[in-house]
């Protein structure tokens, strides 16, 4: 018999996914994009993922030993910052300007306010608005998609939503140069992760099968945009299909960090996304708003933390759930 | 199912732990022997503590009232075992922190039992007679709380209980005894369960079962469509869905009626009682036989453990005696940690002196399983949705983190019951309980002068 026994505090049994598991399990939802834009993009794209992904790891690395504390490379948060980050960019971006924004990324929206689970902003968004403020062209550069290795002339073409973008200003906002068809499976010109749907919705059914992701932020964001085009004067699969709004929605908006806790927080939080992002395409100076509406929005998130919580079991319903008589008491 | 529960479904929030019920869940119920000595301690209920009423060196015989109940919300103790009271002392306690004082009796050979055997006729007394008996029984709620039966039977003159639910959910890991006992002893089950509606005077009664149980749920359905009417009473066997904390009181009422309890209130001030099978068949014990509580089914089970089975112990039998019994500590590379009680909610022990008590589901002995590296929060919401009350576990940790009371008062700390489950779920492997209870004894020394 033991002379001494462990003792501590109930619940004696956890669950076995950690947050390093869940990191790692992000990064391989992402991984069939990442296929999909060296497939799309050449090999110039997986060069702006290993570069994005190797400074996000070692920025974190040395902030860590510089603010002097545990090393978090291990948690793997930092990979999924990079891969995300490189998934935002145009394929012609010049590597420099990448290292740069993956350091931002992490040294300034991430560790600057201090590290995993203390940001405001999604730091791999917030890195990519700071690049677009500094080096508009580079960031809006788009080509078509190669298809091969090793491709050295890239035609540069306008995106989809840059398309109608133009077209709108003519008044026809419904046309498109498009395919239902290539803008789903990629053959479109855009960011790096953003154009292949199918790659990007087989990553999104992984993260709903180890219930990482909850369905209330991308469906509400989705599901708002598509509502939103019809009075827009858009074509609503088009409007879904077009831009980064499935990458944004399933990948960027339900990062844990900087979305709401609570279930009525995340459906207004996607609600709000969805109403930010129709209105910057419609209406904005920018053909795509997916960037700017998930960084307002997460700006609000504390607001909405706040304000959108659960009713406690047992205390008052809000009026409208009682029954008329109760109403009256 | 009832249609209610079929179209609502279960509670809201719950998690689905690995259940490991295997090891004990097909073993038919043993009978420990006696012990030679136990210790018996004076508070083994929410409430008052006990009175001793014998002295040292007085002779006891089985089933003797030998702590005295003080107020109504206390409860008796008695004699588990016939012999010498050897000492009256303080004793380690598997749920109070500090020893709490016991009665010691050493036992006198050839160590034999009363037999308990006589039934007798209950259907002539009145509602009045069966509560006096459930009480000098010493009868507490043995599904854990230990709270005495017979003042959730008493509800307070003003309020109308129409609803009986007995709870048969057993939703703890681990945990089978509640299940054999349905299994084994439905009939007897069946009987205490219309004993309670006789004292309650209700017109309806749930078995509530969860679905992991079809044996239990079969066997129970049959008995009390077997049993004719009591008073007009109908008996419903409910199959719930298996969710933990489905056994938890205010869930079940919640889901088997789509009440919800008051904050701050108890079941009665929505018409219900909910008393634990275990109870129910207590109470058929103690009311047809006239045998006070003296002993229970305790599920001895683990991974560190050799023979894992269900036994029935004397109150008083300390957990070494027990694991012995069971084929003792199985040798191995991690720590040991000995928890009375289920995974989920149990006490882990740091001593196998104490005595198995009335509220003693369960002894189990597992590896220490460390939870991993804790993480910051990352705001995932898991907790949240996984919250039964609909709380906020991880806004609560952060404020108990920073001793912020008045802040976990404000986002409802009072209203957890520790279930575990947030801290289950959480893939930041925070002690989210473990500051909850913090604060909440904090609270409470604060409210203390």
């Amino acid at each position: 018999m033991p002379d001494s026994f462990t003792v501590s505090a109930s619940p004696h049994l956890r669950s076995r996914l950690d947050t390093g598991a869940v990191m790692r399990l992000v990064c391989v939802s992402l991984l069939p994009s990442v296929l999909a834009s060296f497939y799309i993009f050449g090999a110039k794209a997986l060069l702006v993922v290993v570069v994005s992904v190797l400074t996000c790891v070692l920025t974190e690395l040395l902030c860590n030993r510089v603010f002097r504390k545990a090393i978090t490379v291990t948690d793997f948060s930092a990979v999924v910052t990079g891969i995300l980050f490189a998934f935002t960019l145009p394929p012609t971006i010049p590597l420099w300007m990448v290292t740069i924004g993956s350091f931002l990324a992490i040294f300034v929206v991430k560790q600057l306010f201090g590290g995993l689970g203390y940001n405001i902003f999604n730091p791999a968004l917030a890195a990519r608005a700071i690049l677009l403020a500094s080096w508009p062209v580079a960031l809006t550069t788009w080509v078509m998609p190669i298809k091969s290795v090793l491709a050295v002339d890239a035609v540069t073409a306008a995106t989809p939503l840059g398309i109608i973008k133009e077209a709108s200003g003519a008044g026809d906002a419904t046309h498109s140069a498009y395919s239902y068809l290539d803008l789903f499976l990629g053959n479109v010109p855009g960011s790096l992760g953003e154009t292949c749907k199918i790659a990007l919705l087989l990553g999104a059914i992984l993260l709903f099968v180890f219930k990482i992701i909850d369905w209330r932020i991308p469906f509400t964001f989705i599901g708002t945009v598509t509502v939103l085009s019809i009075p827009m004067g858009r074509d609503p699969l088009a409007a879904v299909l077009s831009g980064g709004l499935i990458l944004g929605a399933f990948f960027m908006a339900t990062d844990l960090v900087t979305s709401p806790i609570t279930r009525g927080g995340k459906i207004l939080f996607g609600v709000g996304c969805g109403v930010l992002t129709s209105l910057i395409r419609s209406y904005g100076g920018f053909p795509e708003g997916v960037c700017y509406s998930i960084l307002f929005m997460n700006c609000l998130t504390p607001l909405i933390d706040k304000y959108v919580q659960p009713r406690v079991f047992g205390t008052k319903r809000a009026w409208f759930w009682l029954k008329r008589e109760e109403r009256h008491a | 199912m009832r249609l209610i529960t079929r179209i609502f479904g279960s509670f809201k929030g719950g998690v689905h732990p690995p259940e490991h019920k295997e090891p004990t869940e097909s073993k038919p119920i043993e009978r420990m022997p006696l012990p030679s000595r136990v210790v018996i301690p004076l508070q083994q209920h929410t409430g008052e503590m006990c009175e001793p009423v014998v002295q040292v060196g007085d002779e006891v015989r089985e089933g003797q009232r030998i702590g005295e109940a003080r107020g109504f919300i206390s409860s008796p103790v008695h004699a588990s075992i016939s012999g010498l009271v050897a000492t009256i002392d303080s004793f380690p306690h598997p749920v109070i922190p500090t020893p709490v004082r016991s009665i010691v009796i050493e036992g006198k050979s050839p160590l034999v039992s009363a037999a308990w055997d006589k039934i007798t006729d209950w259907s002539a007394l009145s509602g009045k007679d069966l509560l006096d008996r459930i009480r000098d029984a010493g009868i507490v709620g043995l599904g854990g709380a230990a709270f005495p039966t017979h003042v959730k039977l008493s509800p307070p003159t003003g309020t109308t209980v129409d609803t009986l639910i007995v709870n048969g959910v057993e939703c703890e890991p681990c945990l089978t005894s509640d299940h054999r006992l349905m299994v084994e002893r439905s009939r007897d089950v069946v009987e205490g369960v219309r004993i309670l509606i006789k004292v309650l005077g209700v017109r309806r009664a749930y078995i509530a079962i969860e679905k992991n149980k079809p044996d239990a749920i079969k066997i129970m359905q049959e008995h009390a469509a077997n049993q004719p009417l009591w008073n007009g009473a109908a008996v419903e066997v409910v199959a719930l869905k298996v969710k933990y904390p489905q056994g938890a009181e205010k869930q079940l009422i919640s889901t088997i009626l789509r009440r919800e309890v008051p904050s701050g209130g108890l079941p009665f001030h929505v018409g219900v009682v909910v008393q634990n099978v275990g109870t129910a068949f207590a109470v058929y014990e103690a009311v047809a036989k006239g045998k006070p509580l003296i002993e229970r089914v305790v599920t001895v089970s683990g991974n560190r453990l050799k023979e894992p089975r269900n036994l029935v112990v004397r109150i008083g039998t300390t957990f070494a005696s027990v694991i012995e019994y069971a084929g003792g500590i199985v040798l191995g590379e991690h720590r040991v940690k000995v928890i009375m009680g289920g995974p989920m909610m149990g006490i882990a022990q740091y001593t196998l002196d104490v005595p198995v008590i009335k509220g003693t589901s369960g002894i189990l002995v597992v590896d220490e399983a460390r939870p991993g590296k804790t993480f910051p929060c990352v705001k995932c919401g898991t907790c949240v949705e996984v919250c039964s009350m609909s709380l906020m576990p991880c806004r609560l940790a952060d404020f108990a983190e920073r001793d912020d009371f008045a802040g976990c008062e404000t986002y409802h700390v009072r209203e957890c019951m520790e279930c575990g489950a947030c801290t289950y779920a959480c893939m930041s492997n925070r002690p989210l309980v473990h500051l909850v209870k913090y604060a909440k004894l904090n609270l409470s020394k604060a409210k203390k002068p």
